[in-house]
């Protein structure tokens, strides 16, 4: 089982995330689950959302994920907030949305597989919209391998209707700009 | 046994085709969180045309369950739900359904109640629906809030039970978690819930009074004879869960084990969290504890028969409560204690409070229970007085 | 009343009662301890205390005067109060 973390803020789609990669996994055959972090959403306050994809047990545990083998963070701001990189896992995966370049990014923090894109700028250039979640997708895919990239195709279009395809080609872009290390 | 097919879907939404697929005829919900998904996803259903119900906007819960009331005096099948604060401007109208046989069905989305404001999962709501004379279950995970939600309707209906029934999911556990759960095919589930025939509907060619005034002389007589038919309904609800197990494949009794072959020690649990002590329980088990897990799927009427027969190995009974009951302390370790009460002077019962108000309980939480109820066994066999324990609760005092 | 020796297993589920308007075999005629007397010369046939008598115990008689049945009226003057001609007055029920 991996466990994931997603670290937004209200209105960036973490919880959206989770989700999408569990009905793209369940679609696979595995098991998954999503989780928010529960509470009042609220545009702009760090939010934090649950994901869990097992390939052959049932997922039975119901609580936070405390120690993730991956980490998202959609807001680089988030960065500062709190002890967000500190419970990842010793082997665990970081999947961050920066500016920074990714050497930059590394030397920063100290994870052992480090992602990192400008989902920002591929999202304002293909959604024109400041929403990373989907874009992030693409890095998160890359990183981590827990889902196909096309599985993703129709939990998005059943999401998003009309305006998946670009959804889906800001993810694909990001898949591709991605550097993992 | 049945296909039915592998589906992501968030636990309100389990719940709302649960509701669709049984044809119910007349919704009557107001929203609050965390039930909220279940109403939208229901108002969409009927909007699109995808269930053919009457959908009653109403201006609040004490509405919702009077109109509940109205439309199965009415011979309609209706649903409703709610949660935490919701439920409690329900509950004057909770109580008169069930007094008049009316099967509606319901599900709440358990929630803490205020003060302080919180949103968040815990039974405090549901303990304060002990006395409502609805038949209760808990739904441990998305495909028995489906199965569940099914089930109660036929419950509620059959000619021999006629009580309200509620399932109850855990708010934000279970009702704004996705997972993956088996959906099964419509025609077979509407084949489990057929029409249904209450002997009594207001029909203006068969008049008939109801919810009469009930004086002194007669008022008793209502409640031993209300008391009676409840007290009935546990075979039939063993019956209707075992001819659905049949159908679906899906198995559920009152109470539930796990690994109790050979406990001495067992954790009792009732909802979201069970699944999680399961992993305690597999931990434990594994370091040689000789720990098992009782899980109370149906609430009310209260499984007597089952839960004795359920620890009648064991020496030590855990038990979690997601509320209190104020000066009192956990209400559901209370209860458990009076239905084992000269049963089995043996058996010890220490009770944990947690997960109050949202606060998460993780499988180490229930490994603390485990070791910490042994301690305070101890402590109980020396004649000291121990008080119920509300896990990981700061002490502070320091300033 | 009736039902008074009733068990609880001679009760309809729900305590449904399936005899409707039983409520007429409810004598609140006992309530009263002023009873309505009517001077009808001065009455206009306008129907109000017909309409008002909360017990719904007046009728109308032949001539289109109206009457309370003394089995139900409870006493409670309304009739008496709403009348625009003063047609009714209230008297103390006299020891039998
Ligand atoms: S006194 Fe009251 S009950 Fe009697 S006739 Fe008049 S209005 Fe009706
Ligand atoms: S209210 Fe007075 S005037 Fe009118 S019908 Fe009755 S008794 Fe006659």
């Amino acid at each position: 089982m991996i466990e994931i973390c997603i670290y937004g803020r209200g209105g960036q789609g973490a919880v959206t995330l989770a989700e999408l990669v569990a009905h793209a996994a369940i679609s696979e055959g595995k098991h998954a689950q999503s989780m928010p972090s529960f509470g009042p959403e609220r545009r702009g306050a760090p939010v934090l959302a649950f994901l869990r994809v097992s390939e052959t047990e049932r997922i039975k545990i119901r609580a936070e994920v405390t120690e993730p083998d991956v980490l998202i963070v959609l807001d680089p701001g988030l960065l500062q907030v709190g002890d967000v990189v500190s419970r990842l896992k010793k082997d665990g995966t970081a999947v961050i949305n920066t500016m920074k370049s990714h050497d930059e990014m590394k030397s920063e923090l100290s994870v052992n597989k480090l992602a990192t894109v400008d989902a920002m700028s591929i999202a304002r250039a293909v959604l024109g919209l400041p929403i990373v979640n989907t874009t992030m997708l693409g890095a998160m895919i890359k990183a981590t391998g827990i889902v196909k990239l096309e599985s993703l195709e129709a939990p998005l279009e059943e999401r998003f209707g009309k305006v998946a395809t670009k959804n889906i080609e800001a993810m694909k872009e990001a898949y591709a700009g991605a550097v993992v290390s | 046994m049945t296909k039915g097919k592998i589906v992501g879907l968030e636990g309100s939404f389990a719940v709302a085709e649960a509701v669709r697929m049984a044809n119910t005829d007349v919704i009557a919900a107001y929203p609050i969180t965390p039930q909220t998904h279940i109403v939208e996803r229901l108002s969409e259903m009927v909007a699109d045309g995808d269930l053919d119900a009457d959908f009653i906007c109403v201006e609040s819960e004490h509405s919702a369950m009077s109109a509940c009331v109205g439309a199965s005096a009415a011979g309609a099948r209706v649903f409703t739900c709610s949660a935490g604060q919701g439920l409690e401007l329900m509950h004057e109208v909770l109580y008169i359904p069930s007094s008049m046989r009316l099967p509606v069905v319901a599900v709440a989305a358990n929630r803490a109640l205020s003060a302080p404001l919180s949103v968040w999962c815990d039974h405090s709501d549901v303990m304060a629906l002990r006395d409502i004379s609805w038949i209760q279950m808990f739904a441990e995970n998305n495909q028995q809030a489906f199965d569940l939600t099914t089930c109660a309707y036929r419950i509620a209906e059959d000619k021999d039970v006629l009580f309200p029934t509620m399932v109850h999911i855990d708010g934000f556990y279970l009702s704004h978690v996705i997972e993956d759960m088996v959906l099964p095919e419509e025609e077979e589930v509407a084949g489990f819930i057929p029409d249904y025939e209450h002997p009594f509907v207001l029909d203006p060619d068969k008049p008939v009074s109801m919810g009469c005034y009930g004086p002194p002389f007669i008022y008793p007589e209502t409640k031993k004879a209300q008391e009676v038919a409840f007290d009935n309904t546990r075979s039939k609800i063993q019956a209707i869960w075992d001819e659905f197990g049949e159908i679906f494949g899906r198995h559920y009794s009152p109470v539930e084990s796990y690994k109790m072959d050979g406990a001495r020690i067992a954790l009792l649990t009732m909802g979201s969290c069970s699944e999680t002590a399961m992993l305690a329980v597999d931990e434990l088990r594994e370091a040689g504890v000789d720990v098992g897990l009782i899980r109370l799927r149906l609430w009310r009427p209260f499984p007597f028969n089952e839960l004795r027969e359920a620890v009648k190995e064991l020496d030590l009974l855990v038990v979690l409560d997601r509320a209190i009951s104020f000066g009192m302390g956990g209400p559901v370790c209370s209860e458990l204690k009076s239905a084992l009460y000269n049963k089995r002077e043996e058996l010890k019962i220490v009770g944990f409070i947690g997960g109050l108000g949202g606060r998460d309980i993780q499988i180490s939480e229930f490994k603390y229970m485990v070791t910490q109820a042994q301690e305070k066994v101890k402590a109980i066999e020396r004649g000291e007085e121990v008080e119920t324990e509300i896990i990981g609760v700061r002490e502070g005092g320091g300033r | 009343m009736g039902g008074e020796g009733l068990g609880w297993k001679d009760l309809e589920i729900g305590f449904v009662v399936t005899e409707p308007g039983n409520a007429s075999s409810y004598k609140t005629g006992d309530w009263r301890s002023e009873r309505p007397i009517r001077e009808n010369e001065r009455c206009i046939k306008c129907g109000l205390c017909y309409i008002y008598c909360p017990e719904a115990c007046i009728h109308e008689d032949e001539e289109g005067y109206f009457e309370a049945d003394l089995y139900y009226c409870k006493g409670c003057g309304i009739c008496a109060h709403e009348c625009p001609r003063s047609v009714i007055s209230m008297v103390e029920e006299k020891e039998e």
